[in-house]
Formats: structure tokens, sequence, C-alpha cells
């Protein structure tokens, strides 16, 4: 009786997994499902990146030792954690891709590239243009630094690898197969980047880096670091949808959708 | 299949393309020909110098060497591809692993062997004191076989395009950074007298780790490759 009832446990938990999975996997669900979430994305970032950055720009204090110039943080760290994370996102939904052979999660991995290395160049150029004013120099070949560079190359590497290929299918599949590769490198490379620059000569211009930041400051980064995550969010439903839309074209319901609005 | 069958295979695959590389001859002549002809442009783009030489020397022996093994990755699997011997390897009952890391080791064989022989005459060119000599070497033997076995899944996802060449440097560069920064740390060490046995251990690390885990990667990619 007991081994009968935790089978069909079993079933019926396997049952709404998969269920579930197939849910999330059908591009028409997902389309209908985000048009839901997306002006809620779209508010809350516009709030808290908006109210992040006046709260950051207008009412925290200037530092008493690098002045006004600090306030680029309020941009120039949430674009790097998105970016770091977003990789990551790429990476899994491609493992998921390959794995489950998910159509959605493959769009997922093809709508991240770009976002992320657009994330990732924004991280390198407020970072340049904090450095000036700083360090007194546009570049440094600091650890840090030269981490984001590779990560911006592994991005890079990734859009150019899906253009090349004409077959879609193909492309994803590859695309899959060089974010896990990258993936698995990000912290080898991370590692031997913090190694390598342990070696340097200590560069002339010091950090102010290790001292821990004062929460009157913190608090606006906070709001524009998750307002970032949530406009990394609505950015990626956006052109998930766009690229449904796209891939499902031939579809009755992309046609009812398209014919419907123009009547 | 036995232990005996899966050596045997290993050892055939090795064999033929060791065979057919020997055979061609520039395959394993190009990558050297082209070490040799930049490292000596660099002489001429930064002046004669032998002190200033003997400084940038580890780097830029590293450096060439690195783009050396990376324009010979191209043609790893193309010849294969085009005359559709990679679709048997794909269709026969045999498993792709071992072949795949024949297929990897006998390239290395013969691009990274040669180059990692032939780096002390460049490191004399370049002014390299003796006593980087060794580590060169070694440092060159562990790095280009960590290099041929990233480049293979390079090779690998772009041997079903047409125009691969490029797009192969832009995916497998950013990979290569760990061993370029090690490699040449290795060889700087020496030149500076001091210890360089840890880069070379970090070296082994990369080397053990690329021979067993990317080999799977290359798998999978040339599946898709033959696929689509």
């Amino acid at each position: 009786m007991l081994g009968i009832g935790s089978k069909f446990l079993k079933e019926n938990s396997a049952l709404s997994i998969s269920s579930t999975f197939h849910k999330w996997g059908s591009p028409r669900w997902f389309y209908q499902f985000s048009a839901r979430l997306m002006p809620w994305l779209a508010g809350l970032s516009l709030l808290l990146l908006v109210g992040g950055a006046v709260w950051g720009l207008a009412f925290v204090p200037p530092d008493y030792k690098q002045g006004n110039s600090f306030r680029i943080i309020y941009i120039h760290v949430p674009a790097s954690a998105v970016a770091m994370g977003a990789y990551m996102t790429m990476a899994i939904a491609g493992a998921i891709h390959l794995i489950w052979r998910m159509k959605l999660a493959a769009m997922v991995m093809k709508a991240i590239a770009p976002i992320g290395a657009s994330l990732t160049f924004l991280a390198l150029l407020t970072g340049a243009v904090w450095g000036k004013p700083t360090w007194g120099t546009w570049w440094v070949w600091d650890a840090r630094i030269t981490s984001v560079l590779i990560l911006f190359f592994l991005y890079l590497g990734i859009i150019a690898l899906h253009q090349a290929f004409e077959n879609r299918d193909a492309a994803a599949k590859a695309c899959a197969v060089l974010a896990i590769v990258g993936a698995v490198n990000i912290p080898i490379i991370y590692w031997s980047v913090e190694w390598w620059y342990s070696l340097h000569q200590p560069a002339s211009i010091s950090f102010t880096g290790q001292s821990t930041i004062h929460p009157t400051m913190l608090r606006p980064l906070m709001a524009t670091l998750s307002g970032m995550y949530l406009f990394f969010g609505w950015l990626l439903l956006l052109f998930v949808r766009v690229e449904i839309l796209d891939r499902e074209r031939n579809t009755r319901w992309v046609q009812d959708l398209i014919c419907g609005e123009s009547r | 299949m036995s232990e005996s069958g899966l050596a045997h295979l290993v050892v055939a695959v090795l064999r033929r393309d060791v065979m057919a590389s020997l055979r061609r001859g520039s395959e394993w002549s190009n990558p050297l020909v082209f070490f040799v002809m930049v490292c000596a442009l660099f002489p001429l783009g930064i002046g004669p110098q032998p002190d200033r030489l003997a400084e940038l020397a580890p780097g830029i022996l590293w450096v060439v060497a690195l783009l050396a093994s990376l324009l010979a990755t191209d043609s790893l699997f193309r010849g294969d591809f085009d005359d559709a011997t990679l679709e048997q390897m794909l269709l026969s009952h045999q498993s792709l692993y071992p072949q795949v890391l024949a297929k990897t080791l006998a390239h290395w064989l013969m691009t990274g062997l040669p180059l990692s022989i032939l780096s002390p005459v460049l490191g004399v060119l370049l002014q390299l004191p003796a006593t980087g000599m060794l580590a060169l070497m070694v440092s060159l033997l562990l790095g280009t076989t960590v290099l041929s076995f990233i480049g293979a899944i390079g090779a690998a996802l772009t041997v079903g395009l047409r125009k691969g060449g490029l797009l192969l440097s832009l995916i497998v560069l950013p990979l290569y950074i760990p061993v370029l920064i090690f490699g040449s740390s290795a060889v700087k060490s020496a030149v500076a007298g001091g210890e360089y046995f840890p880069q070379l251990a970090m070296l082994g690390v990369f080397y053990l780790v690329a021979i067993a885990l990317s080999p799977l990667a290359i798998c999978g990619a040339l599946r898709i490759s033959v696929d689509q």
C-alpha cells in the first residue's frame, strides 16, 4: 500500500515537473506569461535606477578622499556585477538547452550575449572614466580590470560564433558548448590573473579599495544594483520576446496576434 | 571494449595522423617557419639592444609560440571534415573520446613538440639568458599541449564553417590566457634566478585537466558541426 502510494507520488511529481518544464519550454506560454511581468520589471527598475542615481548623485556626501568622482560607483558597480552574473546565466541556459533540448533556453542564451557584452563594456568605460581622476590614468593593468576585459572578450567570442552559423539550431548548440567551456574557465582565468597581478610590481597608483564603504553610500548603491538586475531582467525578456516572435512567425498564434493588432 | 583494444585504437589513430602530417610536410613545418619569422620581426620592431631584448624575450617567445599553435589548430579537423572521415568516426561503433584524444595528441606531436624543441634556438636569437632555456622548453612542452586541447575545442566548433580561421582565434584566445600567464612567468622567474617549479606545477595541473576534460567538449562540438 505504502509502496504503491509512494510510487504514485513519485510518478505524480515527475509528471508535474515535466509538465512545468513543458510549460516553461513553450514559447507561446512564455510570451503570454512575460507580458504580465514586463511592466512590473520596467517600472521597478526605472524607479530604483533613477531613484538610486539621484540619491547617490545629489544627496550622499562626497568621499573624503575622492571627492565627487566616486559617484560613478552607482553605475560602475551594478554594471560589472550584472555583467559577471549574466555570463553564468548564459552558461546555465546553454547547459539546459544541451541537456533537455529546451528551445527557450537557446533564446535566452542568444539574448544574453549582446546585453552582457554591453554591460561589460559599460563597466570598462565607467571604470576608465573613474580611473582618470582617481589614479591619474585611463587604464591600469590591474587584476580586476583585466578579468573584466577578458570577460568582454569571451562575450565577443560567443557573439561572433553565433553570427557565423547559418543554421540556428547549430548556432545555439555551438554557443552553448562555448559558453560552458568559458564558464569552466572563468574561475581559472580570474584566479590566474590575480596571481599574475601579485607578481607584477605594485602599481604606483594605489587603490583606496579595501576600506569598507559607509552605509550612507551603500544604500543608494543597493538601490541601483537591484535596479540594474531588474533592468537586465526586463531587457532579457524583451529580447527573448522578439526572438520568439521571429522564430514562431509562421505559427497561427503569432499571425493572429499581429493581424489582430493591425485590424 | 577491452583495455588493450582501447589502447590499440588510440595508437592507430595517433599513427595515422602523424603519418599523414609527416607526408604532407607543410602541416608541421609551416607553424615552425611562422614561429621563426615572427620572432625575427621583434628585434626589427623594437631595436637590437641585447638587454632590452633579453628582458622582453620570455613574453615574446611565449606569445609567438601561442600564435603559431593557434594558427596550426585550424587544420586539426578540417581535412577529416572535408573528406567525411569525421563522419565515419562519429558513425563507427568505437567511442569518440579516445579517437579525439589521439587526434589532438598527434596534432601536438606535429606542432607543439617541434616548437618546444626549436625554442632555445630562438631564445638565443632574442638574447634570452641561458638560465631561462630549460624553463622555456619545459613550460612550452606542457603549455603547448594545453593550447592544443583548448584550441581543438574551437577547431571542432568552427570546422563546419567556411570562414573559420579568424573566428577560431576570437573564441579561443581568451581561453589561452591562463597558460600564457604561467608559461611566461616560469621563464621570467628562471631568468631572474628564482624558483620556477610552482609555475610548472600549475601548468601540469592545466595539462592534466585539459587532457581529461576537453575531449568531452571536443566530442560534443564535433557532433554539432557534423550534424548541421
